[in-house]
């Protein structure tokens, strides 16, 4: 299916920045996102062409401005919520909750 | 969908910018609540791709290919067996194809769609690697690529993009650097680089 993420041949995209010594992981959470990945697998909620399928379902700006790791936490947030597993309010609380417990 | 999205639309554009982070913690902790996620094995899994899986294990691969003619020839034939045979398997890299780059041809692997990889080999990819730039341009202008890496090829070699995809992998064999005959494969091996077995590199022979 044609989306934002068939790239190939584009143009205008920039130049590609390049870092030495780049790390696997940039923030602590994209390696949280990345290990979810293969947790949620293991439990079999979801298959990896869902989970590339939802990430291929985003609104085209959203895409283009988010990184890599956003995407797969994009694609959780999706499939996990279609899948009825976890409700947008659960996760909402679940935040609110998180955020108080850091303030303190 | 429209409710869901505008769900995560809110987040995205009115929350801090550690707001991601919380994200994440809050659908890990859920998800743990619930017994459908062990945060020890995310730990796991993140020290094993931090520590154990990438580049180093393709350049085995490609400094054995320069040492053993036989097993070259296995791995040009049937690359994940091969591959496997020097112990590297698994998720994202059951089915490989390796590309053997020679005086006439250059191979540049991608992947357009999203960031297919060929994670036992060469471990996760580079940013730059699932950007839109790299994944735009490399199938459009190779060459113009290849510069951007300061990489600069004759006009006669022939360039060949292989676009990935969710069940087939590449492994670029690079050309072994003249002047490295008296060199051990662990030493070959030292000289090989992630981006030489992307496309977007060559091996460079050592400076003495």
């Amino acid at each position: 299916m044609n989306g934002i993420h068939d790239l190939g041949g584009m143009h205008g995209l920039g130049p590609i920045d390049r870092e030495a010594g780049e790390p696997y992981f940039h923030e602590e959470w994209e390696g949280r996102v990345f290990g979810l990945f293969f947790a949620s697998f293991a439990q079999g909620h979801f298959n990896v062409d869902q989970f590339r399928h939802a990430i291929e379902r985003m609104e085209p700006a959203e895409y283009l401005q988010s990184s890599y790791y956003e995407h797969w936490l994009h694609a959780f947030e999706t499939l996990l919520q279609e899948k009825g597993i976890i409700s947008p309010e659960e996760l909402d609380r679940k935040q609110a909750e998180l955020s108080q417990m850091g303030d303190q | 969908m429209a409710q869901d999205h505008d769900h995560r639309h809110d987040h995205h554009h009115n929350a801090p910018p550690s707001d991601t982070a919380m994200r994440v913690k809050a659908l890990e902790t859920l998800l743990s609540e619930k017994g459908l996620v062990d945060s020890s094995a995310i730990d796991a899994v993140i020290e094993l791709y931090e520590t154990k899986i990438g580049p180093r294990n393709g350049a085995a691969v490609v400094a054995r290919a320069w040492c053993d003619p036989d097993y070259k020839a296995r791995l040009l034939k049937n690359g994940s067996e091969a591959i496997a045979e020097l112990g590297f398997q698994g998720v994202q890299g059951e089915d490989m194809l390796v590309v053997e780059n020679t005086d006439s041809v250059h191979n540049i692997v991608v992947c357009t769609l999203c960031s297919c990889y060929p994670w036992p080999t060469l471990g996760l990819p580079p940013v730059w690697y699932k950007s839109a730039p790299y994944r735009s341009k490399v199938v459009r202008d190779p060459r113009g690529v290849l510069e951007e890496f300061g990489v600069e090829l004759p006009e006669s070699v022939e360039i060949r993009v292989w676009d990935s995809n969710a069940e087939l992998r590449y492994l670029v064999l690079p050309q072994r650097p003249a002047g490295t005959d008296e060199m051990t494969e662990d030493q070959l091996a030292e000289l090989v680089t992630r981006d030489s077995m992307i496309g977007t590199g060559l091996v460079e022979a050592p400076t003495s």
